[in-house]
């Protein structure tokens, strides 16, 4: 009844290849995107922040990176934590060699450096796929990691092996350090996610997009038909390492602001990612939300039901959180291959008819 | 002979010993492969789950304590008996067996003729299930494992060598163990799979599904037998590794490092696996003798992922495993 695209009619190509061709939708994203910008950061506390809203806007970035490079262009990475580490490592760098660089250029540079690194460890992905590919994103991970925590110069010579993230401002407010108000991190943040589900979306359903998918599909069939592997396979694990590292950047300076590499960007990580991917929806980009959305959300739901409501010790509590996961995971790859972002299509398809389905 | 060269050849003992261990784990990988094309992530946290089940029987531990207590206001622990090794051993076999049923049951079964990648990401999600179980029917302390192998240096190695060149190598007694272990597993295996009826429909299976099924193998089957028999190498890895260092989760983590001797020797090949390991085992602690010092340490993290690596832009189908062809 409200969810309906008869009546809305195109009178140029430049409204039929808009973004959300469907008037309701756009409207709806015009309003969520207003509520978050405009509502959110007033209402704001340091607890929300933390626990919630922060890990998901950063996680989500990292999930549309990853989301392209598997969901997209079909080769499968567990090299996440190792790229996000790199965004990290190269966004504090900067930070401390220039110290009046403007934090909105770190990330970026940082997510550029990360890029040049994603590439590199994609260069296999011209010989091997499938699960070899995985396996060779693994040395990305442990090597990354290690150099990370071997390698005096990367983290400042500091005797304690920490990076830590020191103040910076942005419009005179502070938005790295421990006296950053919640709003503002968030708003920082915010914009990064917005700008990059921007770019990911028209990316995806661009040129470039469209040969990832080709690759992804079946390589060889692409490469007949004129798709350029090593371009389309190295672009995605650039524009992939791009996100990542800004969500890595993203991780270390505004959220944590003091990162221990083995800790933050474990193997642990990787999988995590890997999941909001899997449980949101492969190939698309509203499924990283909703994967991110939901792998955050899920532990402290976990939390209030086992901890606070059957009075159950954390540490069970933690193993139950593996237990319902893996079984997730398992039940996704079963039932609905598409993930959580399928749910949302099959309700769209529903609201279309409701409430006279025929 | 100069000390280095000596250091370096118990290095390289010492590097083989632990290749042996890694080939182990890697068998596991390259039966449930060959048989179903699975790539089987879970393999690792297989080996932590049969080694936690092990102790927990031997110990008489309640399963599910921890869950029951919180629940119920309880306190049971231990049923009060203690059960011997050998008969623990069949216990947890079993145990492992049950296992394999059920996920072929409630999750391989389901995803025939998916791709590879797809089945690849459902085994993550079955490690994580059942290293979740693992924790919660056993909880999570890091447990000692003691089923009656001989442990500590070998002195007849140790006075040997002295004799030979007046520097006595260090080689530890389970690791010799391990290594004829692991020689009489593969043994039974490829006897397994070339005389016996079930091995020659395995090896049918691994070939072709459904030329198989049309000359009347049950699929069904012959997956639960390959996933019991991965079970029960997973089970031999957890007692080898679980009496070394220790019950604990890192114990998982020992299939990550199965990865590259996978694809060092090929996904598909039994001599492959042990090949890799053993060419795994002994790099890495040789790259850390004589790099390692420059380079800051702990190169083992990383070495044999990033030696895999540039191998398999040479050789993408690893040592021993069959050339890739590929059609549209």
């Amino acid at each position: 009844m409200f969810y309906r695209e008869a009546g809305d009619f195109k009178t140029s190509y430049r409204a039929d290849s808009q973004t959300f061709p469907i008037r309701f939708d756009r409207y709806r994203y015009y309003v969520v995107l207003a509520i978050a910008f405009l509502v959110v950061p007033f209402i704001i506390n340091d607890y929300w922040a933390n626990a919630i809203l922060l890990p998901f806007l950063i996680y989500a970035i990292a999930a549309i990176g990853l989301n392209i490079l598997v969901g997209y262009c079909g080769q499968l990475s567990l090299g996440t934590g190792g790229f996000m580490a790199m965004g990290a490592y190269a966004c504090y760098k900067f930070m401390t060699a220039f110290p009046d660089l403007s934090m909105f250029i770190n990330v970026i540079l940082a997510g550029v450096v990360t890029a040049i690194v994603g590439m590199l460890f994609g260069l296999p992905s011209l010989r091997i796929k499938g699960f070899y590919l995985a396996v060779a994103t693994l040395a990305a991970q442990f090597f990354l990691v290690w150099l990370f925590n071997r390698v005096p110069w990367f983290y400042n010579y500091s005797a304690s092996g920490q990076i830590n993230a020191p103040q910076r401002t942005m419009f005179g407010v502070e938005i790295t350090g421990p006296l950053a108000p919640a709003w503002a991190t968030y708003l920082f943040c915010l914009v990064f996610l917005t700008l990059s589900a921007l770019i990911a979306r028209n990316l995806t359903r661009g040129s470039v997009g469209r040969k990832w998918m080709a690759i992804r599909d079946m390589d060889i069939a692409a490469e007949i038909i004129g798709v350029n592997p090593l371009r389309a396979k190295l672009s995605a694990f650039a524009v992939s390492s791009f996100f990542v590292g800004i969500s890595g950047a993203l991780f270390f300076a505004l959220y944590l602001g003091a990162v221990e590499v083995g800790e933050a960007f474990n193997i642990q990580k990787s999988f995590l990612i890997l999941f909001m991917v899997i449980i949101g929806g492969l190939g698309s980009v509203f499924g990283s939300f909703a994967g991110a959305a939901f792998m955050v959300l899920l532990p402290v739901a976990l939390k209030v039901v086992g901890v606070d409501l059957l009075g159950w010790p954390t540490d069970t509590v933690a193993h139950f959180q593996l237990v319902i996961v893996g079984a997730l995971i398992i039940i996704f790859l079963i039932a609905e291959p598409h993930g959580l972002a399928q749910l949302w299509r099959l309700a769209k398809e529903k609201l279309r008819l409701w409430p006279f389905p025929y | 002979m100069p000390d280095q060269v000596l250091f370096a050849m118990e290095v390289t003992l010492n590097g083989l010993m632990a290749g042996v261990l890694y080939a182990l784990v890697a068998l596991g990988f390259v039966l449930i492969f060959k048989a179903s094309g699975i790539f089987n992530f879970a393999q690792g946290v297989m080996a932590l789950f049969a080694a936690m089940t092990l102790v927990g029987i031997m110990e008489g531990q309640v399963p599910f304590s921890h869950l029951i207590n919180a629940t119920f206001g309880t306190d049971i622990h231990h049923f009060g008996w203690q059960v011997p090794a050998l008969l623990a051993i069949v216990l947890t076999t079993g145990v492992m067996v049950v296992l394999a049923w059920c996920v072929q049951r409630f999750v391989m079964g389901h995803l025939v003729n998916q791709e590879p990648i797809i089945l690849f990401m459902a085994t993550i999600g079955l490690a994580y299930f059942l290293e979740g179980v693992s924790d919660l029917m056993w909880g999570s302390e890091i447990r000692t494992l003691d089923v009656g192998l001989p442990q500590g240096i070998n002195e007849t190695i140790d006075a040997f060598t002295y004799d030979l060149f007046g520097y006595g190598f260090f080689i530890d007694n389970l690791d010799i163990v391990a290594s004829v272990i692991a020689a009489l597993l593969v043994a039974g295996l490829v006897v397994f799979a070339q005389y016996t009826k079930q091995g020659r429909a395995m090896r049918a299976v691994a070939d072709d599904h459904q030329a198989a099924l049309s000359v009347g193998i049950s699929l069904n089957f012959i997956w639960v037998l390959v996933w019991s028999i991965a079970g029960f190498v997973a089970l031999v890895a957890g007692i080898m590794w679980g009496t070394k260092s220790g019950v604990q989760f890192s114990l998982s983590l020992i299939a990550l490092k199965a990865l590259p001797v996978l694809m060092l020797g090929g996904f598909t090949s039994i001599p492959g696996a042990i090949v890799g390991g053993l060419i795994i085992g002994v790099g890495e602690k040789l790259f850390e003798f004589l790099l390692g010092g420059l380079m800051g340490g702990a190169t083992e993290n990383w070495f044999a992922y990033v030696l895999a690596l540039l191998f398999l832009l040479v050789r993408p189908q690893g040592l021993f495993g069959e050339k890739i062809i590929e059609r549209v």
